[in-house]
């Protein structure tokens, strides 16, 4: 215990008395819900569900996909030694709600939606309309106030202002759209903002119709025709080039033959025909033609539209499972299309329908699949439920957790709450991890700007983890660094790697382990900074550590 | 064997290091212990050190201006066709290609169906038209795995991609995920900066902690991540790294592949070929042409490929490796045979063209043919499959291999394409 107490002394003051008792499981019968249906799928299935995975890991998971990193020590012993009967509850209300939780629940998901709404690189290259910081910023804030779900997608379709963070008329919304809406007719906005909100992929019909989706030219080009209006004009640094930020606004669109009350555009069918678009949404829905804002605001139209859809909520709700779960119920995730086959329709349908009676809750929501059944179950697979393998093409059942790799964000967020050296602001820490970011991102050299991540697991990542900086310092035995602290504590030396295997991977070391250890100290020439920084390498370097599980 | 075998490169000595661990761990043992689960068919490859590089054209290359050219259509575009070293014609601004025409053969009745980049570009490196359900393994993945299997003195990775990021190992599992590398050929984070026998240490304990964990049961991703870290050290230590060191070239040899990235990357290519490993992606982006598409290819596209694929492949004869490497050029896609309104061309899979060579894979030639204005495939077409079977068949790959899933689902090599009979030698 020694070594505990000090640690906790180290890490701040442990909230551990302070929590409530108040008990949320039984206010939800969501989650009763939701666990009789899956109860009835793994009978029909055959299948038995792993047992409940144990505090320390589940403590570890809940913390890395809510906020965004491991649990310190002192967050995971308080989880572990408490006693109270409701306590997994207890947590998720504490990420989800309390004042201390709040900036990095914010930032994680700020960081989740940026990548999504703008790519890894959006607003990296400085030719670039995006302001990376003004997206960040927009989606923080969103986060923070935990904004309605329907409002928030309004913001980001309708959204009017500049780009940049301080400058006159700023709306951080703005920078979804501002690089979608100049090029080629506006087809990214188009493809994007169908695909994201309502998970329906269109971006094949831009051409052609779809062979095996319902989807048809026709209906592409509809949709386009209410980005038509957008525009977005650069402001530059005097005297440069260098684009200072950027103002998405919206002027009267003429069509394309010049005849703003009607304000037609034209596309070619494959067999050479030219035919015309107004905009109608994906439900048949039309509105005005007329192509001048002060008549028809084709955005604010096509936002109404949008957060009006029956498949506004069921993408959120595929989107939040697959955060939390690994999988989506359907493949890919951001296709709902009537094509696609859905694993769990009657889940999916029942959550789609309960987020939109809550007023579209985002923490509502994630409450209650992080409490549910599946997201409690063990990562460990069991001779009765092997079979449900989504890696080999099975569909998911979710009766085991899926082992899925942290992001290169957690990854980050971890190790600078392990080295405890968070510097500056929110927005200037956000900086500075996504220059490190930045050194796997690979671009696919076309005109969509698709990009990939090499930190997937393989050598770039595991280089980083064996000899990057980030990871040095972590290791470090300097004076001042937690490991010093933990070295020239007065605890006994195993009691000093157990602390280490709980600060690293959420449970103390085995015999075996501490048996390792004392081999690491005698080869180390009886060093114990030495012998327990290499054992920390160790630890940070293994699959427990890197694997969410 | 081609093995570089010369001063150590990076860090530490192979050897020096290996008597510290003498005894140690499976992490840094001689050779990566091959997941032979999933490989159903162990095919007769006797002696084979063969290797493939492909050169990917990322965006969807206009073909009818580069290998199938309609002059005097209304299709057909600036650009005259001059004579090559083979059999057929190609593009005025690949002067120094069509010299090396007689080693690559132009495939010109590819037909496809996927006109969208990440569809094509997953179909093309795949062979199988993109499934929800399961991902399959890339070009890159299958080729190493098949060739590695007498390859255990290969200590760096046997799926190398230069300035992209090719596709994914999809079930084959992270170990034959592609190791991205710039065309410098630098790779960060290589040195760890400690002394050896600390490394030792470092590396036992971790081999023993990650086989603990591999123990527990939680799924395939945590026995792939202990084979990745071998690599990883593999890395770290070996000798061969000297292959990525692009710079110990003559200048002579820098500026005939030409000194931008795409040319550093052909020169990377071929020193990684010549060390064994058995696939190589070397990326050009920039095809992707929707304004403007002849004088982009003429004034930057064009030019910066005619230098280093010429190259390439003029280093590969001289050193007499051609025979046993395989050299295929191809994008997501061709492009529209009608030119947009501005003046570019957009995407089309319906009939376009490739080039192959290499490897026992025929050159010279001039396989199928298009319509008076590119639009119709008008010989008998092929399809990803097919150029997949006739790369693998070239490599001594047997056809038959199958994969099988967990849940018994066999998966034939290549999607179980046909060869393009043409190109095979009898």
């Amino acid at each position: 215990m020694p070594v505990r107490f000090i640690m906790l002394l180290i890490a701040c003051l442990a909230c551990r008395p302070v929590l409530g008792q108040r008990s949320v499981g039984s206010q939800h019968p969501q989650v009763a819900k939701i666990n009789a249906l899956f109860e009835e799928q793994w009978k029909a299935w055959g299948l038995r569900p792993s047992p409940a995975e144990d505090d320390g890991k589940w403590c570890r998971r809940v913390y890395l996909d809510l906020v965004g990193r491991i649990p310190t020590l002192a967050e995971h012993n308080a989880f572990v030694d408490s006693r109270e009967a409701n306590k997994r509850e207890t947590l998720v209300e504490k990420l989800l709600d309390s004042p201390e939780h709040q900036a990095e629940y914010a930032s994680h998901w700020a960081t989740i939606w940026s990548n999504l709404l703008i790519g890894r690189s959006g607003g990296n290259d400085r030719r670039s309309l995006v302001s990376r910081e003004g997206m960040q910023k927009y989606l923080r804030d969103s986060f923070a106030s935990n904004k309605r779900y329907d409002a928030f997608v309004y913001e980001l379709i309708s959204a009017t202002g500049t780009t940049e963070p301080g400058t006159e008329g700023f709306n951080g919304a703005t920078n979804f759209l501002i690089d979608k809406v100049n090029e080629e007719d506006a087809t990214l906005a188009t493809s994007s903002t169908s695909r994201i909100f309502l998970g329906l992929q269109v971006q094949c019909t831009q051409c052609h119709n779809h062979p095996f989706n319902q989807w048809k030219q026709q209906k592409f080009w509809e949709f386009n025709a209410f980005f038509r209006q957008a525009r977005g004009l650069r402001r530059f640094v005097p005297g440069t080039r260098d684009i200072a930020f950027a103002e998405l606004i919206d002027q009267d669109f003429p069509g394309e033959s010049g005849r703003p009350e009607e304000a037609e555009i034209y596309y070619e069918e494959r067999n050479g025909l030219t035919r015309v678009a107004y905009p109608v949404f994906v439900d048949g829905t039309d509105i005005a033609r007329s192509g001048y804002v002060e008549d028809t605001n084709r955005r604010s139209e096509l936002a109404r539209l949008v957060v009006e859809s029956e498949y506004l909520a069921k993408m959120m709700v595929n989107r939040t499972w697959a955060h939390f779960l690994g999988h989506a119920f359907t493949k890919p995730m951001d296709d709902l299309g009537p094509h696609t086959m859905v694993s769990h329709p009657e889940v999916l349908d029942y959550l789609a329908e309960e987020f939109r009676q809550s007023s579209y809750d985002q923490k509502q929501l994630m409450r209650w699949i992080v409490l549910s059944k599946p997201y409690q179950l063990s990562s460990t697979i069991t001779s009765h439920n092997e079979s449900d393998d989504p890696a080999m093409g099975e569909t998911p059942q979710f009766s085991h957790f899926y082992l899925r790799q942290m992001s290169a964000e957690q990854l980050y967020q971890s190790l600078v709450v392990l080295g405890g050296d968070a510097q500056g602001s929110l927005a200037e820490q956000q900086n500075q991890r996504d220059r490190w970011l930045s050194q796997f991102v690979v671009a696919f050299g076309t005109d969509e700007g698709d990009e990939a991540t090499t930190f997937n697991g393989s050598i770039p990542q595991a280089l980083m983890l064996f000899n990057g900086d980030l990871v040095k310092k972590a290791i470090s035995s300097k004076p001042g660094t937690r490991l010093d602290s933990l070295i020239r504590s007065g605890a006994k030396f195993n009691d000093k790697v157990h602390t280490l295997f709980e600060a690293g991977v959420s449970r103390r070391a085995s015999n075996t382990e501490l048996r390792l250890a004392s081999q690491l100290l005698r080869a180390s020439g009886n060093k114990p900074e030495q012998a327990l920084s290499d054992l920390w390498w160790a630890i940070l370097n293994t699959n427990e550590f890197i694997f969410v599980q | 064997m081609r093995w570089l075998n010369k001063q150590t490169p990076y860090g530490m000595n192979r050897r020096h290091f290996l008597q510290h661990a003498a005894g140690a761990s499976a992490l840094m043992g001689s050779s990566l212990a091959l997941g032979g689960t999933l490989r159903a068919h162990a095919n007769e490859l006797a002696k084979n050190n063969k290797s493939a590089i492909l050169l990917w054209m990322g965006g969807g290359p206009a073909t009818i201006d580069l290998w199938d050219l309609k002059p005097g259509a209304a299709t057909g575009g600036p650009f005259r066709p001059i004579s090559t070293t083979g059999e057929g014609q190609i593009c005025e601004h690949l002067p120094q290609v069509a010299k090396q025409m007689h080693n690559l053969s132009i495939v010109r009745s590819m037909s496809t169906r996927e006109a969208d980049h990440s569809r094509g570009r997953y179909y093309m490196h795949t062979g199988f038209v993109p499934n929800p359900n399961i991902e399959h393994p890339s070009y890159g993945s299958v080729i190493a795995h098949e060739l590695m299997a007498n390859r255990e003195d290969l200590q760096i990775p046997p799926f190398i991609s230069v300035g992209g990021a090719s596709e994914g190992p999809g079930f084959l599992g992270m170990a034959w995920a592609p190791f991205s590398v710039s065309s410098s050929g630098r790779i960060r984070n290589l040195e760890m900066g400690i002394d050896d026998s600390r490394l030792v240490q470092r590396m036992k304990t971790l081999d023993i902690l990650e086989r603990g964990f591999v123990a527990q049961k939680r799924g395939i991703p945590a026995e792939d991540h202990m084979k990745v870290l071998k690599q990883t050290f593999d890395l770290m230590t070996s000798e061969q790294m000297k292959a990525f060191e692009v710079d110990q070239e003559p200048e002579t040899v820098k500026e005939r592949y030409g000194t931008g990235n795409f040319g550093q990357g052909c020169l990377l290519a071929r020193r990684l070929v010549e060390a064994g490993v058995p696939f190589v992606e070397v990326d050009l982006g920039g095809w992707d042409n929707h304004q403007n598409v002849h004088t982009t290819l003429r004034d930057q596209r064009l030019p910066t490929l005619d230098q280093a694929m010429s190259a390439l492949v003029e280093d590969l004869e001289k050193r007499e490796l051609l025979k046993d490497t395989a050299i295929i050029w191809m994008g997501e896609f061709g492009r529209t045979p009608t030119i947009n309104g501005n003046a570019g061309r957009d995407h089309w899979a319906r009939s376009w063209s490739v080039v192959v060579g290499g490897a026992g894979i025929k050159g010279g030639l001039v396989v199928g043919e298009t319509d008076a204005d590119g639009r119709r495939v008008t010989s008998e077409p092929y399809s990803a499959e097919d150029l997949m079977s006739t790369v693998c068949h070239g490599l001594g790959i047997s056809l038959k291999t199958t994969y099988h899933s967990k849940s018994g689902r066999p998966m034939k090599i290549a999607g179980g394409g046909k060869l393009i009979s043409p190109l095979v030698a009898t």
